[in-house]
Protein backbone atom coordinates (compact mmCIF):
# COMPACT_ATOMS: atom_id res chain seq x y z
CA UNK A 1 0.00 0.00 0.00
CA UNK A 2 1.23 3.42 -1.09
CA UNK A 3 2.26 5.48 2.37
CA UNK A 4 -0.23 8.70 2.68
CA UNK A 5 1.88 11.30 4.44
CA UNK A 6 -1.11 13.55 4.63
CA UNK A 7 -3.05 10.73 6.23
CA UNK A 8 -0.04 10.29 8.89
CA UNK A 9 0.59 14.14 8.92
CA UNK A 10 -3.13 14.60 10.15
CA UNK A 11 -3.35 11.61 12.75
CA UNK A 12 0.49 12.06 14.74
CA UNK A 13 0.86 13.05 17.89
CA UNK A 14 4.62 12.62 18.21
CA UNK A 15 6.55 15.75 16.76
CA UNK A 16 6.03 16.57 13.74
CA UNK A 17 9.20 17.40 12.65
CA UNK A 18 12.34 16.09 14.40
CA UNK A 19 15.91 17.02 13.22
CA UNK A 20 18.13 13.89 15.24
CA UNK A 21 21.82 15.37 14.98
CA UNK A 22 21.94 16.48 11.29
CA UNK A 23 24.65 18.14 9.57
CA UNK A 24 24.86 19.32 6.35
CA UNK A 25 27.91 20.27 4.46
CA UNK A 26 28.03 21.32 1.25
CA UNK A 27 31.74 21.53 0.78
CA UNK A 28 34.73 20.58 2.62
CA UNK A 29 35.07 23.48 5.22
CA UNK A 30 32.78 25.47 7.27
CA UNK A 31 29.17 22.91 7.81
CA UNK A 32 26.07 25.11 7.28
CA UNK A 33 24.13 22.49 10.08
CA UNK A 34 26.59 21.29 12.77
CA UNK A 35 25.22 18.51 14.70
CA UNK A 36 21.63 19.94 15.13
CA UNK A 37 18.81 18.43 17.08
CA UNK A 38 15.26 20.04 17.90
CA UNK A 39 11.56 19.35 17.36
CA UNK A 40 8.53 20.89 16.47
CA UNK A 41 5.27 19.49 17.66
CA UNK A 42 2.14 19.75 15.80
CA UNK A 43 -0.10 23.11 15.22
CA UNK A 44 3.10 24.75 16.74
CA UNK A 45 3.97 28.20 15.34
CA UNK A 46 8.04 28.56 14.91
CA UNK A 47 10.43 30.76 14.05
CA UNK A 48 13.88 30.08 12.89
CA UNK A 49 16.16 33.58 13.19
CA UNK A 50 19.58 33.92 12.61
CA UNK A 51 22.16 35.74 10.33
CA UNK A 52 22.74 35.40 6.64
CA UNK A 53 24.72 32.04 6.42
CA UNK A 54 23.87 30.91 9.75
CA UNK A 55 21.84 27.85 8.33
CA UNK A 56 18.30 28.64 8.23
CA UNK A 57 17.25 28.10 4.68
CA UNK A 58 19.73 24.60 4.82
CA UNK A 59 17.14 23.54 7.71
CA UNK A 60 14.19 24.60 4.97
CA UNK A 61 15.53 22.90 2.39
CA UNK A 62 16.21 20.04 4.77
CA UNK A 63 12.79 19.71 5.72
CA UNK A 64 11.18 20.15 1.73
CA UNK A 65 13.76 17.36 1.34
CA UNK A 66 15.10 19.21 -1.37
CA UNK A 67 18.57 18.20 0.16
CA UNK A 68 19.91 15.34 2.57
CA UNK A 69 21.54 15.74 5.67
CA UNK A 70 25.77 14.62 5.71
CA UNK A 71 25.03 13.47 9.17
CA UNK A 72 21.76 12.29 11.54
CA UNK A 73 18.52 11.80 10.09
CA UNK A 74 15.68 14.45 9.52
CA UNK A 75 12.02 12.66 10.39
CA UNK A 76 8.46 14.04 9.21
CA UNK A 77 5.89 12.14 10.37
CA UNK A 78 7.95 9.52 11.98
CA UNK A 79 9.15 9.24 8.38
CA UNK A 80 13.10 9.62 7.56
CA UNK A 81 12.92 12.07 4.54
CA UNK A 82 16.61 10.47 3.15
CA UNK A 83 14.58 7.03 2.47
CA UNK A 84 12.13 8.33 0.32
CA UNK A 85 11.69 7.43 -2.96
CA UNK A 86 11.42 10.24 -5.90
CA UNK A 87 7.91 9.42 -6.16
CA UNK A 88 7.14 9.32 -2.62
CA UNK A 89 9.13 13.17 -2.43
CA UNK A 90 6.59 14.51 -4.11
CA UNK A 91 3.79 13.03 -2.63
CA UNK A 92 5.26 14.51 0.59
CA UNK A 93 5.60 17.53 -0.70
CA UNK A 94 1.71 17.71 -1.45
CA UNK A 95 1.37 17.50 2.38
CA UNK A 96 3.55 20.76 2.60
CA UNK A 97 2.79 24.08 1.85
CA UNK A 98 5.77 26.34 0.78
CA UNK A 99 6.20 30.17 0.48
CA UNK A 100 9.33 32.43 -0.46
CA UNK A 101 10.69 35.82 0.02
CA UNK A 102 10.50 36.69 -3.90
CA UNK A 103 6.79 35.11 -4.20
CA UNK A 104 8.14 32.89 -7.49
CA UNK A 105 4.39 33.33 -8.95
CA UNK A 106 4.21 32.48 -12.63
CA UNK A 107 4.12 36.16 -14.47
CA UNK A 108 2.32 34.58 -17.88
CA UNK A 109 -0.82 33.92 -15.25
CA UNK A 110 -3.13 35.53 -13.37
CA UNK A 111 -3.69 35.71 -9.37
CA UNK A 112 -6.93 32.62 -10.30
CA UNK A 113 -4.25 30.80 -12.12
CA UNK A 114 -1.26 30.34 -9.89
CA UNK A 115 -3.26 29.02 -7.36
CA UNK A 116 -4.85 26.53 -9.35
CA UNK A 117 -1.26 26.35 -10.95
CA UNK A 118 -0.90 23.99 -7.43
CA UNK A 119 -3.64 21.76 -7.76
CA UNK A 120 -3.57 21.08 -11.62
CA UNK A 121 -0.05 19.82 -10.99
CA UNK A 122 -0.82 17.62 -8.09
CA UNK A 123 -4.06 16.38 -11.03
CA UNK A 124 -6.87 17.75 -8.58
CA UNK A 125 -10.44 17.76 -10.50
CA UNK A 126 -11.26 20.48 -12.18
CA UNK A 127 -14.61 20.62 -10.40
CA UNK A 128 -12.94 20.68 -7.02
CA UNK A 129 -10.57 23.34 -8.71
CA UNK A 130 -13.46 25.47 -8.86
CA UNK A 131 -14.30 25.07 -5.22
CA UNK A 132 -10.88 25.86 -3.78
CA UNK A 133 -9.46 28.30 -5.47
CA UNK A 134 -11.87 30.87 -4.95
CA UNK A 135 -11.87 30.02 -1.12
CA UNK A 136 -8.41 30.33 -0.71
CA UNK A 137 -8.12 33.76 -2.78
CA UNK A 138 -10.57 34.87 -0.07
CA UNK A 139 -9.03 33.92 2.79
CA UNK A 140 -6.11 35.79 1.78
CA UNK A 141 -7.96 38.90 0.71
CA UNK A 142 -7.55 38.58 -2.97
CA UNK A 143 -11.42 37.71 -4.13
CA UNK A 144 -11.48 40.58 -5.99
CA UNK A 145 -8.00 40.34 -7.68
CA UNK A 146 -8.42 37.11 -8.86
CA UNK A 147 -7.82 38.28 -12.70
CA UNK A 148 -4.68 40.33 -12.04
CA UNK A 149 -1.18 39.17 -13.24
CA UNK A 150 1.87 39.26 -11.03
CA UNK A 151 3.12 42.86 -12.19
CA UNK A 152 0.04 44.25 -11.64
CA UNK A 153 0.12 43.31 -7.96
CA UNK A 154 1.38 45.08 -5.03
CA UNK A 155 4.47 42.88 -3.02
CA UNK A 156 2.31 42.47 -0.13
CA UNK A 157 -0.57 41.26 -2.57
CA UNK A 158 1.80 39.05 -4.54
CA UNK A 159 3.04 37.01 -1.38
CA UNK A 160 -0.92 37.02 -0.80
CA UNK A 161 -1.61 35.01 -3.93
CA UNK A 162 1.81 32.89 -3.49
CA UNK A 163 0.06 32.29 0.56
CA UNK A 164 -3.16 31.11 -1.23
CA UNK A 165 -1.17 28.76 -3.85
CA UNK A 166 0.71 27.67 -0.90
CA UNK A 167 -2.85 26.68 1.55
CA UNK A 168 -5.04 25.36 -1.43
CA UNK A 169 -3.40 21.92 -1.24
CA UNK A 170 -4.51 21.70 2.75
CA UNK A 171 -1.36 21.35 4.01
CA UNK A 172 -0.20 19.91 7.35
CA UNK A 173 2.94 21.88 7.40
CA UNK A 174 3.61 25.16 5.81
CA UNK A 175 7.05 26.26 5.53
CA UNK A 176 8.01 30.38 4.69
CA UNK A 177 11.14 31.74 4.07
CA UNK A 178 11.10 35.37 4.84
CA UNK A 179 8.13 36.08 3.56
CA UNK A 180 8.19 39.76 5.03
CA UNK A 181 11.36 40.40 3.21
CA UNK A 182 10.52 42.06 0.38
CA UNK A 183 7.52 43.66 2.37
CA UNK A 184 6.78 47.45 3.76
CA UNK A 185 6.21 46.86 7.57
CA UNK A 186 2.53 47.07 7.32
CA UNK A 187 1.71 44.53 4.79
CA UNK A 188 4.58 42.07 6.58
CA UNK A 189 1.97 42.18 9.63
CA UNK A 190 -1.27 41.87 7.42
CA UNK A 191 0.83 38.51 6.00
CA UNK A 192 1.88 37.39 9.38
CA UNK A 193 -1.71 37.67 10.73
CA UNK A 194 -2.80 35.55 8.05
CA UNK A 195 0.13 32.74 8.96
CA UNK A 196 -1.19 33.22 12.39
CA UNK A 197 -4.71 32.60 11.25
CA UNK A 198 -3.51 29.52 9.37
CA UNK A 199 -1.84 28.11 12.29
CA UNK A 200 -4.61 29.05 14.44
CA UNK A 201 -6.55 25.97 11.95
CA UNK A 202 -4.32 23.55 12.76
CA UNK A 203 -1.26 23.96 10.24
CA UNK A 204 2.06 23.95 11.90
CA UNK A 205 4.22 26.88 10.66
CA UNK A 206 7.59 27.35 10.34
CA UNK A 207 8.44 30.91 8.95
CA UNK A 208 12.28 31.75 8.66
CA UNK A 209 12.75 35.61 9.08
CA UNK A 210 15.12 38.29 9.80
CA UNK A 211 12.30 40.12 11.05
CA UNK A 212 13.19 40.98 14.52
CA UNK A 213 9.75 43.30 15.16
CA UNK A 214 7.69 40.48 14.03
CA UNK A 215 9.47 37.73 16.06
CA UNK A 216 9.97 40.28 19.59
CA UNK A 217 6.00 40.95 19.56
CA UNK A 218 4.34 37.57 18.31
CA UNK A 219 6.23 35.76 21.55
CA UNK A 220 6.24 31.95 19.78
CA UNK A 221 9.03 29.86 19.83
CA UNK A 222 12.25 31.32 18.44
CA UNK A 223 15.12 28.45 17.32
CA UNK A 224 18.15 31.00 16.99
CA UNK A 225 21.00 29.33 14.48
CA UNK A 226 24.57 30.69 14.44
CA UNK A 227 27.79 29.19 12.04
CA UNK A 228 25.44 26.37 11.80
CA UNK A 229 24.72 25.64 15.49
CA UNK A 230 21.41 25.82 17.58
CA UNK A 231 22.12 29.01 20.29
CA UNK A 232 18.63 29.14 21.77
CA UNK A 233 15.21 27.40 21.53
CA UNK A 234 12.72 29.78 23.36
CA UNK A 235 9.19 28.75 23.74
CA UNK A 236 7.99 32.01 23.55
CA UNK A 237 10.76 33.50 22.67
CA UNK A 238 11.67 37.05 20.85
CA UNK A 239 14.62 37.86 18.04
CA UNK A 240 16.24 40.35 21.16
CA UNK A 241 16.17 37.70 23.93
CA UNK A 242 17.51 34.25 21.32
CA UNK A 243 20.35 36.78 20.62
CA UNK A 244 22.05 36.80 23.49
CA UNK B 1 -10.28 9.50 -15.86
CA UNK B 2 -6.87 11.53 -13.62
CA UNK B 3 -4.84 10.18 -15.86
CA UNK B 4 -6.86 11.27 -19.16
CA UNK B 5 -6.77 14.82 -17.26
CA UNK B 6 -3.26 14.84 -16.62
CA UNK B 7 -2.51 13.72 -20.44
CA UNK B 8 -4.62 16.30 -22.35
CA UNK B 9 -2.97 18.95 -19.61
CA UNK B 10 0.34 17.54 -20.97
CA UNK B 11 -1.04 17.53 -24.54
CA UNK B 12 -1.73 21.46 -24.06
CA UNK B 13 1.83 21.98 -22.25
CA UNK B 14 3.75 20.16 -25.10
CA UNK B 15 1.88 22.39 -27.92
CA UNK B 16 2.22 25.42 -25.98
CA UNK B 17 6.20 24.73 -25.60
CA UNK B 18 6.12 24.15 -29.87
CA UNK B 19 5.19 27.55 -30.74
CA UNK B 20 6.91 29.21 -27.67
CA UNK B 21 9.95 27.53 -29.41
CA UNK B 22 8.86 28.64 -32.67
CA UNK B 23 12.04 29.33 -35.33
CA UNK B 24 13.63 25.98 -33.05
CA UNK B 25 10.33 23.60 -33.54
CA UNK B 26 10.74 24.95 -36.85
CA UNK B 27 14.28 23.61 -37.75
CA UNK B 28 13.82 20.50 -35.69
CA UNK B 29 10.61 19.29 -37.90
CA UNK B 30 12.75 20.30 -40.83
CA UNK B 31 15.53 18.55 -40.04
CA UNK B 32 13.50 15.54 -39.03
CA UNK B 33 11.63 15.73 -42.80
CA UNK B 34 14.67 16.41 -44.60
CA UNK B 35 16.15 12.69 -43.04
CA UNK B 36 12.68 10.90 -43.37
CA UNK B 37 12.68 12.17 -46.99
CA UNK B 38 15.57 10.72 -47.54
CA UNK B 39 15.09 7.57 -46.20
CA UNK B 40 11.94 7.35 -48.09
CA UNK B 41 13.88 7.95 -51.52
CA UNK B 42 16.36 5.84 -50.52
CA UNK B 43 13.32 3.18 -49.20
CA UNK B 44 11.80 3.93 -52.66
CA UNK B 45 15.43 2.49 -54.29
CA UNK B 46 16.38 -0.33 -52.36
CA UNK B 47 12.87 -2.01 -52.22
CA UNK B 48 12.08 -1.35 -55.98
CA UNK B 49 15.96 -2.99 -56.37
CA UNK B 50 14.96 -5.90 -54.62
CA UNK B 51 11.86 -6.40 -56.57
CA UNK B 52 13.48 -6.00 -59.75
CA UNK B 53 16.40 -8.89 -58.27
CA UNK B 54 13.55 -11.24 -57.28
CA UNK B 55 11.61 -10.46 -60.84
CA UNK B 56 15.22 -11.07 -62.30
CA UNK B 57 15.81 -14.40 -59.91
CA UNK B 58 13.05 -15.90 -61.69
CA UNK B 59 14.52 -15.58 -65.15
CA UNK B 60 18.44 -16.00 -63.93
CA UNK B 61 19.24 -19.81 -64.19
CA UNK B 62 22.21 -21.70 -64.39
CA UNK B 63 22.52 -24.14 -67.21
CA UNK B 64 25.14 -27.43 -66.81
CA UNK B 65 26.42 -29.28 -69.87
CA UNK B 66 27.49 -33.04 -68.99
CA UNK B 67 30.45 -34.43 -70.32
CA UNK B 68 30.16 -36.76 -73.70
CA UNK B 69 30.21 -39.97 -72.02
CA UNK B 70 28.09 -39.25 -69.35
CA UNK B 71 24.73 -41.56 -69.30
CA UNK B 72 21.65 -41.27 -68.23
CA UNK B 73 22.00 -42.51 -64.97
CA UNK B 74 24.86 -40.57 -64.21
CA UNK B 75 22.65 -37.13 -65.57
CA UNK B 76 19.66 -38.33 -63.21
CA UNK B 77 22.40 -38.71 -60.49
CA UNK B 78 23.92 -34.72 -61.41
CA UNK B 79 20.12 -34.09 -61.30
CA UNK B 80 19.27 -35.50 -57.70
CA UNK B 81 22.70 -33.89 -55.91
CA UNK B 82 22.01 -30.63 -57.53
CA UNK B 83 17.79 -30.54 -55.75
CA UNK B 84 19.24 -31.34 -52.80
CA UNK B 85 20.63 -27.74 -52.78
CA UNK B 86 18.86 -25.38 -50.50
CA UNK B 87 19.56 -22.38 -52.50
CA UNK B 88 18.03 -24.11 -55.45
CA UNK B 89 14.55 -23.84 -56.10
CA UNK B 90 13.55 -26.01 -59.92
CA UNK B 91 16.19 -27.93 -62.38
CA UNK B 92 14.86 -28.61 -65.65
CA UNK B 93 16.51 -31.31 -68.17
CA UNK B 94 16.67 -30.07 -71.33
CA UNK B 95 17.26 -32.67 -74.24
CA UNK B 96 19.68 -32.14 -76.90
CA UNK B 97 16.45 -31.65 -79.12
CA UNK B 98 14.80 -28.79 -77.05
CA UNK B 99 18.51 -26.86 -76.74
CA UNK B 100 18.68 -26.94 -80.49
CA UNK B 101 14.96 -26.07 -81.16
CA UNK B 102 15.48 -22.87 -78.84
CA UNK B 103 18.83 -22.65 -80.80
CA UNK B 104 17.27 -22.10 -84.03
CA UNK B 105 14.34 -19.97 -82.12
CA UNK B 106 16.51 -17.33 -81.15
CA UNK B 107 19.36 -17.01 -83.44
CA UNK B 108 18.18 -18.53 -86.95
CA UNK B 109 15.21 -17.83 -89.22
CA UNK B 110 13.23 -20.23 -90.37
CA UNK B 111 15.19 -20.16 -94.05
CA UNK B 112 18.77 -20.59 -92.35
CA UNK B 113 17.26 -23.35 -89.89
CA UNK B 114 16.00 -25.71 -92.91
CA UNK B 115 19.90 -26.05 -93.81
CA UNK B 116 20.62 -28.29 -91.07
CA UNK B 117 17.58 -30.74 -92.28
CA UNK B 118 17.11 -32.87 -89.26
CA UNK B 119 20.71 -32.72 -88.14
CA UNK B 120 21.01 -31.58 -84.93
CA UNK B 121 25.15 -30.09 -84.05
CA UNK B 122 24.09 -29.55 -80.29
CA UNK B 123 23.14 -33.74 -80.50
CA UNK B 124 25.55 -34.16 -77.05
CA UNK B 125 24.43 -30.71 -75.21
CA UNK B 126 21.84 -32.22 -73.07
CA UNK B 127 21.63 -29.82 -69.79
CA UNK B 128 19.94 -29.09 -66.28
CA UNK B 129 18.62 -25.49 -66.64
CA UNK B 130 19.00 -24.36 -62.55
CA UNK B 131 16.70 -22.26 -61.14
CA UNK B 132 17.63 -20.31 -57.91
CA UNK B 133 15.86 -18.85 -55.18
CA UNK B 134 18.06 -15.77 -54.51
CA UNK B 135 20.51 -14.65 -56.93
CA UNK B 136 22.83 -14.45 -54.06
CA UNK B 137 23.65 -18.28 -53.64
CA UNK B 138 24.72 -18.86 -57.65
CA UNK B 139 28.63 -18.66 -56.82
CA UNK B 140 28.70 -21.00 -54.35
CA UNK B 141 26.37 -23.28 -56.11
CA UNK B 142 28.48 -22.86 -59.30
CA UNK B 143 31.23 -23.60 -57.56
CA UNK B 144 29.67 -26.94 -55.79
CA UNK B 145 28.24 -28.13 -59.23
CA UNK B 146 31.73 -27.70 -61.04
CA UNK B 147 33.04 -30.65 -58.30
CA UNK B 148 30.34 -33.34 -59.33
CA UNK B 149 31.22 -35.96 -61.55
CA UNK B 150 30.13 -36.14 -65.14
CA UNK B 151 29.71 -32.39 -65.33
CA UNK B 152 31.73 -30.49 -68.18
CA UNK B 153 31.00 -26.84 -67.78
CA UNK B 154 28.61 -24.42 -65.78
CA UNK B 155 27.33 -21.81 -67.33
CA UNK B 156 26.12 -18.64 -65.06
CA UNK B 157 24.79 -15.11 -65.90
CA UNK B 158 27.14 -13.64 -63.29
CA UNK B 159 27.32 -10.73 -64.16
CA UNK B 160 23.81 -9.74 -63.66
CA UNK B 161 23.25 -11.12 -60.35
CA UNK B 162 26.63 -9.21 -59.18
CA UNK B 163 25.33 -6.04 -60.76
CA UNK B 164 21.64 -6.39 -59.34
CA UNK B 165 23.16 -7.52 -55.76
CA UNK B 166 25.64 -4.61 -55.78
CA UNK B 167 23.52 -1.69 -56.60
CA UNK B 168 21.41 -2.97 -54.09
CA UNK B 169 24.45 -2.82 -51.12
CA UNK B 170 25.63 0.45 -52.36
CA UNK B 171 22.35 2.00 -52.18
CA UNK B 172 21.44 0.33 -48.35
CA UNK B 173 25.27 1.74 -47.10
CA UNK B 174 24.74 5.10 -48.36
CA UNK B 175 20.97 5.31 -47.03
CA UNK B 176 22.29 4.16 -43.36
CA UNK B 177 25.08 6.54 -43.42
CA UNK B 178 23.13 9.47 -44.87
CA UNK B 179 20.43 8.54 -42.78
CA UNK B 180 22.46 8.11 -39.42
CA UNK B 181 24.05 12.03 -39.98
CA UNK B 182 20.50 13.46 -40.21
CA UNK B 183 18.92 11.59 -36.96
CA UNK B 184 22.10 12.91 -35.24
CA UNK B 185 21.48 16.13 -36.22
CA UNK B 186 17.81 16.08 -36.13
CA UNK B 187 18.38 14.41 -32.03
CA UNK B 188 20.69 17.53 -31.49
CA UNK B 189 17.97 20.21 -32.62
CA UNK B 190 15.86 18.05 -30.51
CA UNK B 191 18.18 18.75 -27.28
CA UNK B 192 18.24 22.28 -28.42
CA UNK B 193 14.84 22.80 -28.20
CA UNK B 194 13.88 21.26 -25.56
CA UNK B 195 17.14 22.34 -23.59
CA UNK B 196 15.37 25.89 -24.56
CA UNK B 197 11.78 24.90 -23.32
CA UNK B 198 13.39 23.52 -19.82
CA UNK B 199 15.27 26.65 -19.90
CA UNK B 200 12.19 29.20 -20.96
CA UNK B 201 10.19 27.12 -17.67
CA UNK B 202 13.00 26.72 -15.29
CA UNK B 203 10.71 29.03 -12.46
CA UNK B 204 7.43 26.73 -13.36
CA UNK B 205 9.57 23.73 -13.22
CA UNK B 206 10.99 24.68 -9.96
CA UNK B 207 7.12 25.25 -8.33
CA UNK B 208 6.02 22.41 -9.37
CA UNK B 209 8.85 20.18 -8.13
CA UNK B 210 8.49 21.81 -4.93
CA UNK B 211 4.53 21.85 -4.61
CA UNK B 212 4.49 17.68 -5.14
CA UNK B 213 4.34 17.45 -9.20
CA UNK B 214 5.54 14.23 -10.07
CA UNK B 215 9.01 13.48 -12.34
CA UNK B 216 6.36 12.33 -14.56
CA UNK B 217 3.79 15.48 -14.68
CA UNK B 218 6.92 17.60 -15.27
CA UNK B 219 8.66 15.38 -18.31
CA UNK B 220 6.01 14.32 -20.23
CA UNK B 221 5.10 17.67 -21.83
CA UNK B 222 8.96 17.83 -23.20
CA UNK B 223 7.89 13.99 -24.39
CA UNK B 224 4.83 15.38 -26.21
CA UNK B 225 6.70 18.37 -27.71
CA UNK B 226 9.52 15.72 -28.95
CA UNK B 227 6.90 13.50 -30.15
CA UNK B 228 4.92 15.90 -31.63
CA UNK B 229 7.76 17.75 -33.86
CA UNK B 230 8.98 14.16 -34.48
CA UNK B 231 5.25 13.40 -35.80
CA UNK B 232 5.18 16.42 -37.97
CA UNK B 233 8.31 15.62 -39.46
CA UNK B 234 7.45 12.70 -40.46
CA UNK B 235 4.01 13.69 -41.97
CA UNK B 236 5.31 16.17 -43.83
CA UNK B 237 7.66 14.01 -45.97
CA UNK B 238 5.09 11.15 -46.20
CA UNK B 239 2.65 14.08 -48.35
CA UNK B 240 5.79 14.86 -50.38
CA UNK B 241 6.85 11.04 -51.17
CA UNK B 242 3.03 10.27 -51.71
CA UNK B 243 2.73 12.85 -54.09
CA UNK B 244 6.15 12.44 -56.24
CA UNK B 245 6.25 8.50 -56.31
CA UNK B 246 3.67 7.42 -58.99
CA UNK B 247 4.51 10.58 -61.35
CA UNK B 248 8.27 9.43 -60.82
CA UNK B 249 7.63 6.30 -62.06
CA UNK B 250 5.59 7.46 -64.92
CA UNK B 251 8.28 9.44 -65.80
CA UNK B 252 11.35 6.62 -65.38
CA UNK B 253 9.02 4.31 -67.76
CA UNK B 254 7.96 7.52 -70.07
CA UNK B 255 11.27 9.25 -70.65
CA UNK B 256 13.30 6.34 -70.55
CA UNK B 257 11.63 3.74 -72.66
CA UNK B 258 14.84 1.59 -73.33
CA UNK B 259 15.85 0.88 -70.44
CA UNK B 260 12.76 0.38 -68.00
CA UNK B 261 10.75 -1.19 -71.05
CA UNK B 262 11.26 -4.79 -69.40
CA UNK B 263 11.29 -3.42 -65.44
CA UNK B 264 8.42 -3.53 -63.54
CA UNK B 265 8.33 -1.05 -60.08
CA UNK B 266 6.31 -1.34 -57.11
CA UNK B 267 3.03 -0.38 -56.98
CA UNK B 268 2.35 2.92 -54.66
CA UNK B 269 -0.03 1.06 -52.33
CA UNK B 270 2.91 -1.47 -51.82
CA UNK B 271 5.09 1.01 -51.32
CA UNK B 272 3.41 2.86 -48.85
CA UNK B 273 1.93 -0.31 -46.96
CA UNK B 274 5.09 -0.47 -44.83
CA UNK B 275 6.44 3.23 -45.39
CA UNK B 276 3.67 5.25 -43.81
CA UNK B 277 3.71 3.31 -40.63
CA UNK B 278 7.56 3.13 -40.72
CA UNK B 279 8.27 6.69 -40.84
CA UNK B 280 5.53 8.06 -38.34
CA UNK B 281 7.22 5.60 -35.83
CA UNK B 282 11.07 6.27 -36.77
CA UNK B 283 9.52 10.10 -36.36
CA UNK B 284 7.65 9.66 -33.19
CA UNK B 285 10.83 7.68 -31.99
CA UNK B 286 13.30 10.00 -32.56
CA UNK B 287 11.26 12.68 -30.97
CA UNK B 288 10.45 10.62 -27.96
CA UNK B 289 14.31 9.22 -27.78
CA UNK B 290 16.07 12.78 -28.02
CA UNK B 291 13.32 14.76 -26.03
CA UNK B 292 13.41 11.95 -23.28
CA UNK B 293 17.14 11.68 -22.73
CA UNK B 294 17.78 15.70 -22.92
CA UNK B 295 14.92 16.02 -20.45
CA UNK B 296 16.01 14.09 -17.67
CA UNK B 297 19.32 15.34 -18.06
CA UNK B 298 18.72 18.89 -17.94
CA UNK B 299 16.74 18.58 -14.89
CA UNK B 300 19.92 16.45 -13.08
CA UNK B 301 21.43 19.59 -14.55
CA UNK B 302 19.61 22.41 -12.72
CA UNK B 303 19.77 20.72 -9.81
CA UNK B 304 15.74 19.48 -10.16
CA UNK B 305 15.50 15.68 -10.45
Amino acid sequence: MAYDFHRDLQSIQAPVIHFDHVSKNYQKGIPALDDISFSIEKGEFVFIVGNSGSGKSTLLRLMLREIAPTKGKVYVAGRELSRLHRYQVSKYRRSIGVVFQDFRLLKDRNAYDNVAFAQRVTEVKPSEIKQRVPRMLSLVGLTEKYKAFPAEMSGGEQQRVALARALVNNPVILLADEPTGNLDPKTSWEIMHLLEEVNRRGTTVVVVTHNHEVVDSMQKRVIMLRKGRIISDEKKGGYVYAKY
Amino acid sequence: MRSIRTFFYCLRQGIRSIFHNGMFSLATVGTIAASLFLLGLFFFVTTNVRYMISEAEQNVGITVLFDEDADDEKIAWIGEEIRKRSEVSEVIYISPEEAWENYKKDHFNEELAATFGDDNPLEHSDSFRVMLREVEGQPVLVRFIETLDGVRQVNAMESVADSLSGINRVVALISVVIIAVLVAVAMFLIHTTVSMGISVRRDEIAIMNLIGATDFFVRFPFMVEGMLLGLCGALIPLGILHLIYARVILYLTGEFQSVFQSITFLTEKQEFQYLTPGLIAIGVLIGWLGSSVTSSKQLKKIGLR
